[in-house]
């Protein structure tokens, strides 16, 4: 089987669901994808990882039709509030590029899927939201 | 101290594409400009700041002060986003405020000529792929496109759509009438880079670029330049009569960067600062949202113009939708908004933008701005916001020197 690699370090794909996960601060709570230095929000420096819910509603959403160079179109872009807590960013998937089938709230479920092959390989797992 | 801080003189270039002139063409005709305009010299200068992207790290407002006037004054050298020529004006501002400076020269300039799409695209990293996480998210491989976009266009739809979902009467064709009056004001702008009006069907029908924004509803890439000659309170007091008749005051000018809110972490927050910069302004003016004759905010796409009329409380809460329904900010509405064709039409040369509002504004206020004047103007506001961010607001209000 192919050896397989998180696109980003906040999926885990190796502990059975695939799940989302979060610096979180331990002193306000505020969570963060991103490698942190200290809190944007309280300043504090001390952080724990802490899983986020796969299921969340559709805060926003846009359908890019011109993207950057190489980037294939249309898709549709998301903003996605998870279930008790925290909002992520990635591709609506499982819907068709057409607004009238969007729904503005709907409820979505993380799902993970290859979105790259490197030279020896391995394969990029990514996730976007399906509907649920 | 000084209690206030004037605008003595205003140019700006016409927007557009000039692939014979360089930066420094372009900053020294706004410069040349806005100092004749206020009647007065290089030599008068007590200090110069300069906004310009494109070559930040190369030193523009000293090249340019080596074609105009080699004086010795301090020279600052801003970046800030699409801020970038508001935060000049400020350091000029904060210079006069402090006592520093009598009289300061700013200029916005930018050269971008067909810069495409702007935002995060991917790089290719090695002739040899082998996935290696990097960055503070660990990425194997660029994430634009697979994880969302960050490409402005798309940024500025979904900040629409958030505002479409949170508040009623705001859809696509709200979104379209934006674009339709910026296009339509533009006609009677000769400085705008385009000059044209358009229907609502032809902006809805117009190709998609990220929905609900069609290409008539972006922002072109451009290339121009702007300046403003400030001066405190004491000094304009020394100058002549017809110098002080035309002098516009700041009432107040704000910059805010992004207090933290938890979506702000994976989309930019262009609200919760643009309310904050909004509120400063108005407590620190003495005004209210009604008192205001225009406004010039920062249209970068027709989504941004619409949720703005809530963040700068043109219209009421929620009321975004049904404000640009009734014509409110057409010229002819309550509160005129982009009446020079905005970034929209008028073009964007990131820069120059924050200067070139200014210069907008002043014009109405002196009455100066001939076929687009709007009739007895006596306040009117800025806006600019550079997304990572960075928001500033200038109210300019017509005074008796
Ligand atoms: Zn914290």
């Amino acid at each position: 089987m192919a050896k397989k690699l998180p696109l980003v370090d906040y999926l885990v794909i190796d502990d059975g669901e695939p799940y989302l996960v979060a610096n979180t601060c331990t002193h306000c709570g505020a969570r963060y994808f991103d490698r942190r230095n200290a809190c944007g929000k309280c300043g504090q420096t001390s952080f724990e990882r802490s899983s986020l819910s796969s299921v969340g509603s559709v805060r926003a959403f846009t359908i890019v039709t011109r993207a950057a160079k190489g980037v294939p179109t249309p898709y549709v872009s998301a903003i996605v509030d998870l279930e008790g807590g925290g909002v992520v960013k990635a591709n609506l998937i499982d819907v068709p590029p057409d607004p009238d089938k969007i729904v503005m709230g709907m409820p979505v479920r993380l799902k993970t899927f290859v979105a790259g092959t490197d030279d020896d390989g391995t394969e990029a797992v990514a996730f976007g939201y399906a509907p649920a | 101290m000084s209690d206030a801080v004037w605008i003595l003189g205003a140019s700006m270039t016409k927007f557009g594409r000039y692939p014979e002139k360089d930066v420094i063409d372009l900053a020294t005709e706004a410069a040349l400009s806005a100092l004749g305009d206020g009647g007065v010299t290089m030599q008068d200068m007590d200090v110069l700041a300069v906004g310009n992207i494109g070559e930040s790290s190369a030193m523009v407002a000293q090249r340019l002060q080596k074609q105009i006037g080699q004086t010795g004054i301090p020279a600052y050298n801003t970046a800030n986003a699409c801020a970038t020529g508001a935060t000049a004006v400020r350091i000029a501002y904060l210079s006069i405020l402090a006592g520093e400076a009598d009289m300061a020269l700013v200029v916005g300039v930018e050269k971008m000529g067909k810069a495409g799409l702007l935002g995060a695209a991917n790089k290719a990293r090695s002739d040899r792929n082998e996935f290696t996480p990097s960055g503070r998210y660990g990425s194997i491989m660029g994430v634009e496109g697979i994880l969302g976009t960050g490409l402005m266009p798309g940024v500025f739809a979904q900040a629409g759509m958030e505002y479409a979902h949170a508040n009623s009467g705001v859809g696509f064709e709200q979104f379209a009438k934006v674009a339709e009056k910026n296009h339509s004001h533009s006609t009677l702008n000769p400085l705008a880079q385009y000059q044209k009006a358009f229907s609502l069907e032809e902006i809805m029908r117009s190709e998609l670029i990220a929905y609900p924004n069609t290409l008539l509803m972006c922002c072109p890439t451009g290339d121009g330049a702007a300046g403003v000659v400030l001066v405190s309170d004491a000094k304009l007091k020394s100058l002549d009569p017809d110098q002080r008749r035309r002098a516009v005051k700041i009432s107040a000018s704000v910059l805010t960067s992004d207090p933290w809110t938890e979506s702000a972490q994976v989309q930019p927050d262009v609200n919760t600062l643009t309310r904050q910069a909004a509120d400063q302004a108005y407590e620190k003016a003495g005004v209210g949202p009604k008192d205001l004759d225009l406004v010039e905010l920062h249209d970068c796409f027709a989504t941004a113009e619409l949720i703005h009329y809530d963040n700068l409380r043109l219209c009421e809460p929620g009321g975004a939708g049904a404000f640009i329904d009734e014509r409110g900010p057409w010229r002819d509405g309550t509160t005129p908004v982009n009446v020079s064709g905005g970034l929209i039409s008028k073009g964007h040369p990131l820069g120059a933008t924050g200067v070139a509002n200014l210069y907008e504004v002043a014009t109405h206020l002196r009455g100066e701005a001939g076929d687009r004047q709007i009739e007895g103007a006596q306040v009117g506001l800025t806006h600019v916001i550079g997304l990572g961010s960075a928001c500033a607001i200038h109210i300019l209000e017509r005074r008796a020197a």
